[in-house]
Protein backbone atom coordinates (compact mmCIF):
# COMPACT_ATOMS: atom_id res chain seq x y z
CA UNK A 1 0.00 0.00 0.00
CA UNK A 2 2.67 2.49 1.09
CA UNK A 3 4.89 1.38 -1.81
CA UNK A 4 2.08 2.05 -4.24
CA UNK A 5 1.43 5.54 -2.91
CA UNK A 6 5.12 6.44 -2.84
CA UNK A 7 5.77 5.00 -6.30
CA UNK A 8 2.89 6.82 -7.98
CA UNK A 9 3.70 10.05 -6.14
CA UNK A 10 7.32 9.86 -7.22
CA UNK A 11 6.26 9.15 -10.78
CA UNK A 12 3.92 12.15 -10.71
CA UNK A 13 6.63 14.31 -9.17
CA UNK A 14 9.09 13.30 -11.86
CA UNK A 15 6.62 14.07 -14.62
CA UNK A 16 5.71 17.35 -12.93
CA UNK A 17 9.34 18.42 -12.85
CA UNK A 18 9.76 17.40 -16.48
CA UNK A 19 6.75 19.47 -17.53
CA UNK A 20 7.87 22.39 -15.40
CA UNK A 21 11.28 22.35 -17.02
CA UNK A 22 9.91 22.07 -20.54
CA UNK A 23 7.49 24.89 -19.81
CA UNK A 24 10.49 27.13 -19.21
CA UNK A 25 12.58 25.60 -21.98
CA UNK A 26 9.84 25.83 -24.63
CA UNK A 27 8.33 29.06 -23.42
CA UNK A 28 6.65 31.00 -26.23
CA UNK A 29 6.70 34.75 -26.16
CA UNK A 30 3.19 35.78 -27.02
CA UNK A 31 2.70 39.34 -28.15
CA UNK A 32 1.13 40.89 -25.04
CA UNK A 33 -0.18 43.87 -27.00
CA UNK A 34 -1.98 41.69 -29.52
CA UNK A 35 -3.74 39.91 -26.67
CA UNK A 36 -4.81 43.18 -25.07
CA UNK A 37 -6.09 44.45 -28.43
CA UNK A 38 -7.91 41.18 -28.94
CA UNK A 39 -9.63 41.57 -25.58
CA UNK A 40 -11.05 44.92 -26.69
CA UNK A 41 -12.50 43.60 -29.94
CA UNK A 42 -16.10 42.37 -29.99
CA UNK A 43 -15.14 38.76 -30.96
CA UNK A 44 -17.97 38.40 -33.43
CA UNK A 45 -15.39 37.12 -35.97
CA UNK A 46 -17.34 38.86 -38.74
CA UNK A 47 -14.39 39.65 -40.98
CA UNK A 48 -15.58 43.14 -41.94
CA UNK A 49 -12.09 44.44 -41.16
CA UNK A 50 -10.73 42.30 -44.00
CA UNK A 51 -8.97 39.87 -41.67
CA UNK A 52 -10.20 36.32 -41.13
CA UNK A 53 -11.17 37.01 -37.53
CA UNK A 54 -10.69 39.19 -34.50
CA UNK A 55 -7.34 37.70 -33.46
CA UNK A 56 -5.62 38.22 -36.85
CA UNK A 57 -6.88 41.81 -36.90
CA UNK A 58 -5.62 42.30 -33.33
CA UNK A 59 -2.20 40.98 -34.36
CA UNK A 60 -2.10 43.32 -37.35
CA UNK A 61 -3.09 46.28 -35.17
CA UNK A 62 -0.45 45.37 -32.60
CA UNK A 63 2.19 45.27 -35.31
CA UNK A 64 0.98 48.60 -36.61
CA UNK A 65 0.01 47.12 -39.97
CA UNK A 66 -3.65 47.98 -39.71
CA UNK A 67 -5.41 51.18 -38.64
CA UNK A 68 -7.53 51.03 -35.50
CA UNK A 69 -10.75 52.15 -37.15
CA UNK A 70 -11.62 49.05 -39.14
CA UNK A 71 -14.00 47.32 -36.77
CA UNK A 72 -17.60 48.31 -37.58
CA UNK A 73 -19.27 46.06 -34.97
CA UNK A 74 -17.11 47.58 -32.23
CA UNK A 75 -17.88 51.04 -33.53
CA UNK A 76 -16.45 54.24 -32.19
CA UNK A 77 -16.14 53.05 -28.60
CA UNK A 78 -13.80 50.21 -29.59
CA UNK A 79 -11.76 52.58 -31.74
CA UNK A 80 -11.45 55.01 -28.80
CA UNK A 81 -10.37 52.34 -26.33
CA UNK A 82 -7.87 51.03 -28.89
CA UNK A 83 -6.43 54.51 -29.35
CA UNK A 84 -6.15 54.84 -25.58
CA UNK A 85 -4.40 51.48 -25.28
CA UNK A 86 -1.97 52.04 -28.12
CA UNK A 87 -1.46 55.75 -27.63
CA UNK A 88 -2.45 56.66 -31.19
CA UNK A 89 -4.63 59.52 -32.25
CA UNK A 90 -8.29 58.61 -32.47
CA UNK A 91 -9.31 58.46 -36.12
CA UNK A 92 -12.75 58.60 -37.66
CA UNK A 93 -14.39 55.29 -38.36
CA UNK A 94 -14.18 53.93 -41.91
CA UNK A 95 -15.24 56.14 -44.77
CA UNK A 96 -18.33 54.05 -45.37
CA UNK A 97 -19.43 54.31 -41.79
CA UNK A 98 -18.72 58.03 -41.84
CA UNK A 99 -20.92 58.56 -44.85
CA UNK A 100 -24.17 57.39 -43.38
CA UNK A 101 -23.22 58.23 -39.81
CA UNK A 102 -24.75 55.92 -37.33
CA UNK A 103 -24.96 52.28 -36.58
CA UNK A 104 -26.55 49.97 -39.08
CA UNK A 105 -28.61 47.06 -37.95
CA UNK A 106 -30.13 44.13 -39.79
CA UNK A 107 -33.83 44.31 -40.46
CA UNK A 108 -35.89 41.31 -41.54
CA UNK A 109 -38.74 41.89 -43.93
CA UNK A 110 -41.30 39.91 -42.02
CA UNK A 111 -43.64 39.65 -45.02
CA UNK A 112 -41.03 37.73 -46.98
CA UNK A 113 -39.42 35.69 -44.18
CA UNK A 114 -40.16 31.97 -44.52
CA UNK A 115 -38.95 31.04 -41.05
CA UNK A 116 -36.06 28.81 -42.08
CA UNK A 117 -33.88 29.67 -39.00
CA UNK A 118 -30.74 29.86 -41.17
CA UNK A 119 -30.03 33.44 -40.13
CA UNK A 120 -30.45 32.54 -36.45
CA UNK A 121 -27.63 30.03 -36.77
CA UNK A 122 -25.47 32.54 -38.64
CA UNK A 123 -25.86 35.31 -36.06
CA UNK A 124 -22.75 35.45 -33.87
CA UNK A 125 -24.42 37.46 -31.11
CA UNK A 126 -27.83 35.73 -30.94
CA UNK A 127 -29.66 38.88 -31.93
CA UNK A 128 -32.25 37.12 -34.11
CA UNK A 129 -35.39 35.79 -32.55
CA UNK A 130 -37.64 33.18 -34.13
CA UNK A 131 -38.46 29.53 -34.58
CA UNK A 132 -38.93 27.11 -37.46
CA UNK A 133 -41.78 28.19 -39.76
CA UNK A 134 -42.29 31.30 -37.61
CA UNK A 135 -41.16 34.64 -38.90
CA UNK A 136 -37.98 35.99 -37.35
CA UNK A 137 -37.09 39.40 -36.10
CA UNK A 138 -33.91 41.21 -35.14
CA UNK A 139 -33.37 42.59 -31.66
CA UNK A 140 -31.79 45.81 -32.84
CA UNK A 141 -30.06 46.62 -29.54
CA UNK A 142 -28.19 43.31 -29.75
CA UNK A 143 -27.36 43.53 -33.46
CA UNK A 144 -23.76 44.51 -34.20
CA UNK A 145 -24.37 45.06 -37.90
CA UNK A 146 -21.89 42.39 -38.94
CA UNK A 147 -23.96 41.42 -42.02
CA UNK A 148 -23.33 37.72 -41.45
CA UNK A 149 -27.04 36.91 -41.63
CA UNK A 150 -27.53 38.47 -45.07
CA UNK A 151 -25.68 35.93 -47.16
CA UNK A 152 -27.31 32.71 -45.92
CA UNK A 153 -30.89 34.02 -46.18
CA UNK A 154 -32.53 32.00 -48.97
CA UNK A 155 -35.15 34.64 -49.75
CA UNK A 156 -32.93 37.73 -49.30
CA UNK A 157 -35.31 39.33 -46.85
CA UNK A 158 -32.60 40.84 -44.64
CA UNK A 159 -31.41 44.36 -45.25
CA UNK A 160 -29.05 46.61 -43.38
CA UNK A 161 -30.81 49.75 -42.27
CA UNK A 162 -29.84 52.73 -40.26
CA UNK A 163 -30.94 52.35 -36.71
CA UNK A 164 -33.76 54.73 -35.94
CA UNK A 165 -32.84 56.92 -33.00
CA UNK A 166 -34.88 56.32 -29.90
CA UNK A 167 -34.92 58.12 -26.57
CA UNK A 168 -31.78 56.27 -25.48
CA UNK A 169 -29.64 56.70 -28.59
CA UNK A 170 -30.66 60.11 -29.93
CA UNK A 171 -27.94 62.71 -29.67
CA UNK A 172 -28.09 66.40 -30.33
CA UNK A 173 -26.68 66.83 -33.84
CA UNK A 174 -23.65 69.06 -33.98
CA UNK A 175 -23.15 71.13 -37.09
CA UNK A 176 -20.05 69.85 -38.89
CA UNK A 177 -17.55 72.26 -40.45
CA UNK A 178 -19.97 75.13 -40.59
CA UNK A 179 -22.43 73.10 -42.65
CA UNK A 180 -26.04 73.50 -41.66
CA UNK A 181 -26.84 70.60 -39.40
CA UNK A 182 -28.96 67.77 -40.64
CA UNK A 183 -31.41 66.85 -37.97
CA UNK A 184 -31.95 63.13 -37.80
CA UNK A 185 -35.62 63.54 -36.97
CA UNK A 186 -36.22 65.54 -40.12
CA UNK A 187 -34.50 62.90 -42.25
CA UNK A 188 -36.61 60.15 -40.76
CA UNK A 189 -39.72 62.20 -41.42
CA UNK A 190 -38.59 62.68 -45.02
CA UNK A 191 -38.00 58.96 -45.40
CA UNK A 192 -41.51 58.32 -44.17
CA UNK A 193 -42.93 60.88 -46.55
CA UNK A 194 -41.24 59.32 -49.58
CA UNK A 195 -42.40 55.92 -48.44
CA UNK A 196 -45.99 57.06 -48.27
CA UNK A 197 -45.71 58.62 -51.70
CA UNK A 198 -44.26 55.46 -53.11
CA UNK A 199 -47.11 53.44 -51.70
CA UNK A 200 -49.60 55.87 -53.19
CA UNK A 201 -47.96 55.58 -56.55
CA UNK A 202 -48.14 51.81 -56.33
CA UNK B 1 12.35 -9.19 -38.52
CA UNK B 2 9.36 -10.84 -40.13
CA UNK B 3 7.52 -10.54 -36.88
CA UNK B 4 8.04 -6.78 -36.75
CA UNK B 5 6.74 -6.37 -40.29
CA UNK B 6 3.73 -8.43 -39.34
CA UNK B 7 3.04 -6.22 -36.33
CA UNK B 8 3.07 -3.16 -38.58
CA UNK B 9 0.79 -4.69 -41.22
CA UNK B 10 -1.49 -6.02 -38.54
CA UNK B 11 -1.94 -2.71 -36.72
CA UNK B 12 -2.14 -0.52 -39.82
CA UNK B 13 -4.45 -2.61 -41.97
CA UNK B 14 -5.78 -5.85 -40.54
CA UNK B 15 -6.51 -4.80 -36.95
CA UNK B 16 -6.88 -1.11 -37.66
CA UNK B 17 -7.62 0.63 -34.39
CA UNK B 18 -10.33 2.89 -35.73
CA UNK B 19 -12.18 0.77 -38.24
CA UNK B 20 -11.75 -2.71 -36.79
CA UNK B 21 -11.25 -2.17 -33.05
CA UNK B 22 -13.37 0.99 -32.93
CA UNK B 23 -10.98 2.93 -30.71
CA UNK B 24 -10.36 6.65 -31.10
CA UNK B 25 -13.62 7.43 -32.85
CA UNK B 26 -13.93 10.91 -31.32
CA UNK B 27 -11.05 12.52 -33.25
CA UNK B 28 -11.90 10.30 -36.22
CA UNK B 29 -15.21 12.11 -36.61
CA UNK B 30 -14.15 15.40 -35.04
CA UNK B 31 -11.00 16.33 -36.94
CA UNK B 32 -11.81 14.82 -40.30
CA UNK B 33 -13.56 17.71 -42.02
CA UNK B 34 -10.36 18.97 -43.68
CA UNK B 35 -7.40 17.00 -45.02
CA UNK B 36 -4.89 19.54 -43.68
CA UNK B 37 -6.05 19.27 -40.09
CA UNK B 38 -6.36 15.51 -40.47
CA UNK B 39 -2.72 15.28 -41.51
CA UNK B 40 -1.68 17.47 -38.58
CA UNK B 41 -3.76 15.47 -36.14
CA UNK B 42 -2.36 12.25 -37.57
CA UNK B 43 1.21 13.44 -37.06
CA UNK B 44 0.54 14.67 -33.52
CA UNK B 45 -1.18 11.40 -32.62
CA UNK B 46 1.64 9.36 -34.15
CA UNK B 47 4.18 11.20 -32.06
CA UNK B 48 2.15 10.92 -28.87
CA UNK B 49 1.19 7.29 -29.39
CA UNK B 50 4.68 6.05 -30.16
CA UNK B 51 6.20 7.93 -27.26
CA UNK B 52 3.48 6.99 -24.80
CA UNK B 53 3.58 3.30 -25.69
CA UNK B 54 7.36 3.27 -25.16
CA UNK B 55 7.08 5.18 -21.89
CA UNK B 56 4.22 3.10 -20.58
CA UNK B 57 6.17 -0.04 -21.37
CA UNK B 58 9.11 1.32 -19.38
CA UNK B 59 6.91 2.41 -16.49
CA UNK B 60 5.22 -0.97 -16.42
CA UNK B 61 8.42 -3.01 -16.64
CA UNK B 62 10.71 -1.00 -14.38
CA UNK B 63 8.28 0.46 -11.86
CA UNK B 64 4.98 -1.38 -11.62
CA UNK B 65 6.11 -5.00 -12.06
CA UNK B 66 9.14 -4.91 -9.68
CA UNK B 67 7.06 -3.20 -6.98
CA UNK B 68 4.18 -5.59 -7.57
CA UNK B 69 1.65 -2.81 -8.10
CA UNK B 70 0.32 -3.78 -11.53
CA UNK B 71 -3.19 -2.97 -10.38
CA UNK B 72 -2.26 0.72 -10.70
CA UNK B 73 -1.52 0.24 -14.39
CA UNK B 74 -4.44 2.27 -15.74
CA UNK B 75 -3.84 5.29 -13.55
CA UNK B 76 -0.10 5.24 -14.20
CA UNK B 77 -0.65 4.99 -17.96
CA UNK B 78 -3.12 7.85 -17.94
CA UNK B 79 -0.50 9.91 -16.12
CA UNK B 80 2.09 9.03 -18.76
CA UNK B 81 -0.26 9.88 -21.63
CA UNK B 82 -1.31 13.21 -20.11
CA UNK B 83 2.32 14.20 -19.65
CA UNK B 84 3.28 13.21 -23.20
CA UNK B 85 0.35 15.19 -24.62
CA UNK B 86 1.22 18.26 -22.56
CA UNK B 87 4.82 17.96 -23.65
CA UNK B 88 3.83 17.63 -27.31
CA UNK B 89 1.60 20.66 -26.99
CA UNK B 90 4.43 22.77 -25.59
CA UNK B 91 6.92 21.64 -28.21
CA UNK B 92 4.42 22.20 -31.00
CA UNK B 93 3.51 25.64 -29.69
CA UNK B 94 7.18 26.51 -29.84
CA UNK B 95 8.15 24.90 -33.13
CA UNK B 96 5.04 25.11 -35.29
CA UNK B 97 2.53 27.81 -34.27
CA UNK B 98 0.52 27.24 -37.47
CA UNK B 99 -0.06 23.58 -36.67
CA UNK B 100 -0.79 24.58 -33.08
CA UNK B 101 -3.53 26.95 -34.20
CA UNK B 102 -4.85 24.45 -36.73
CA UNK B 103 -5.25 21.64 -34.22
CA UNK B 104 -6.69 23.94 -31.60
CA UNK B 105 -8.69 22.10 -29.00
CA UNK B 106 -8.06 18.70 -30.54
CA UNK B 107 -4.53 18.51 -29.21
CA UNK B 108 -5.57 18.11 -25.56
CA UNK B 109 -8.21 15.71 -26.88
CA UNK B 110 -5.45 13.21 -27.67
CA UNK B 111 -5.35 12.63 -23.91
CA UNK B 112 -8.85 11.22 -24.02
CA UNK B 113 -8.26 9.36 -27.28
CA UNK B 114 -8.97 5.85 -26.08
CA UNK B 115 -6.69 4.39 -28.75
CA UNK B 116 -3.71 5.79 -26.83
CA UNK B 117 -4.62 4.08 -23.58
CA UNK B 118 -5.82 1.07 -25.55
CA UNK B 119 -2.41 0.58 -27.17
CA UNK B 120 -0.62 0.86 -23.82
CA UNK B 121 -2.88 -1.72 -22.21
CA UNK B 122 -2.89 -4.09 -25.20
CA UNK B 123 0.92 -4.01 -25.20
CA UNK B 124 0.90 -5.47 -21.70
CA UNK B 125 -1.89 -7.90 -22.49
CA UNK B 126 -0.06 -9.33 -25.47
CA UNK B 127 3.32 -9.50 -23.70
CA UNK B 128 5.17 -7.30 -26.16
CA UNK B 129 8.82 -6.55 -25.58
CA UNK B 130 10.31 -3.06 -25.89
CA UNK B 131 10.70 -2.91 -29.67
CA UNK B 132 7.40 -4.65 -30.26
CA UNK B 133 5.65 -2.12 -28.00
CA UNK B 134 7.17 0.80 -29.87
CA UNK B 135 6.25 -0.73 -33.23
CA UNK B 136 2.75 -1.57 -32.03
CA UNK B 137 2.24 2.03 -30.91
CA UNK B 138 3.67 3.44 -34.11
CA UNK B 139 1.65 1.05 -36.28
CA UNK B 140 -1.56 1.85 -34.45
CA UNK B 141 -0.92 5.57 -34.95
CA UNK B 142 0.01 5.10 -38.60
CA UNK B 143 -3.22 3.17 -39.13
CA UNK B 144 -5.16 5.86 -37.32
CA UNK B 145 -3.56 8.60 -39.44
CA UNK B 146 -4.11 6.67 -42.67
CA UNK B 147 -7.79 6.18 -41.98
CA UNK B 148 -8.20 9.74 -40.71
CA UNK B 149 -6.68 11.25 -43.85
CA UNK B 150 -8.64 8.94 -46.16
CA UNK B 151 -11.85 9.75 -44.32
CA UNK B 152 -11.14 13.49 -44.41
CA UNK B 153 -10.56 13.31 -48.16
CA UNK B 154 -13.84 11.45 -48.62
CA UNK B 155 -15.66 13.99 -46.47
CA UNK B 156 -14.26 16.88 -48.50
CA UNK B 157 -15.73 15.28 -51.61
CA UNK B 158 -19.04 14.62 -49.88
CA UNK B 159 -19.28 18.29 -48.89
CA UNK B 160 -19.68 19.29 -52.52
CA UNK B 161 -21.77 16.28 -53.49
CA UNK B 162 -25.53 16.41 -53.73
CA UNK B 163 -26.49 14.52 -50.59
CA UNK B 164 -30.20 13.97 -49.90
CA UNK B 165 -31.38 16.31 -47.15
CA UNK B 166 -32.01 13.71 -44.40
CA UNK B 167 -28.45 12.39 -44.79
CA UNK B 168 -26.66 15.74 -44.83
CA UNK B 169 -23.82 16.42 -42.38
CA UNK B 170 -22.96 13.91 -39.68
CA UNK B 171 -25.37 11.26 -40.94
CA UNK B 172 -23.56 10.73 -44.20
CA UNK B 173 -20.23 10.86 -42.36
CA UNK B 174 -21.37 8.00 -40.13
CA UNK B 175 -22.53 5.99 -43.14
CA UNK B 176 -19.20 6.62 -44.85
CA UNK B 177 -17.33 5.50 -41.73
CA UNK B 178 -19.40 2.32 -41.67
CA UNK B 179 -18.68 1.60 -45.33
CA UNK B 180 -14.97 2.21 -44.78
CA UNK B 181 -15.03 -0.14 -41.83
CA UNK B 182 -16.63 -2.82 -43.98
CA UNK B 183 -14.03 -2.22 -46.67
CA UNK B 184 -11.26 -2.71 -44.10
CA UNK B 185 -12.75 -6.07 -43.18
CA UNK B 186 -11.41 -7.14 -46.54
CA UNK B 187 -7.88 -7.02 -45.09
CA UNK B 188 -8.81 -9.71 -42.56
CA UNK B 189 -7.36 -12.51 -44.65
CA UNK B 190 -4.25 -10.58 -45.71
CA UNK B 191 -1.89 -12.29 -43.29
CA UNK B 192 -2.49 -15.22 -41.02
CA UNK B 193 -0.69 -14.82 -37.71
Amino acid sequence: MITAIVAISLLALFFGLLLGYSNIRFHVEEDPIAEKVNDLLPQSQCGQCGYPGCLPYAEAVAKGEAPINMCPPGGESTMLSLSELLGVEPMPMDAVAEEDAGRKVAVIDEQVCIGCTVCIKACPVDAILGATKQMHTVISEECTGCEKCMEPCPVDCITMEKERPDVGSWVWPFPADGQPCEVAEVKVAQDDATEIEERKAA
Amino acid sequence: MEEYALILISTILVNNFVLVKFLGLCPFLGVSSKVETAVGMGMATTFVLTLSSILSYLVNDYLLTPLDIEYLRTIAFILVIAVVVQFTEMVMHKTSPVLYQLLGIFLPLITTNCAVLGVALLNIQEDHNFIESALYGFGAAAGFSLVLVLFAAVRERIDVADVPLPFKGSAVAMITAGLMSMAFMGFAGLVSV
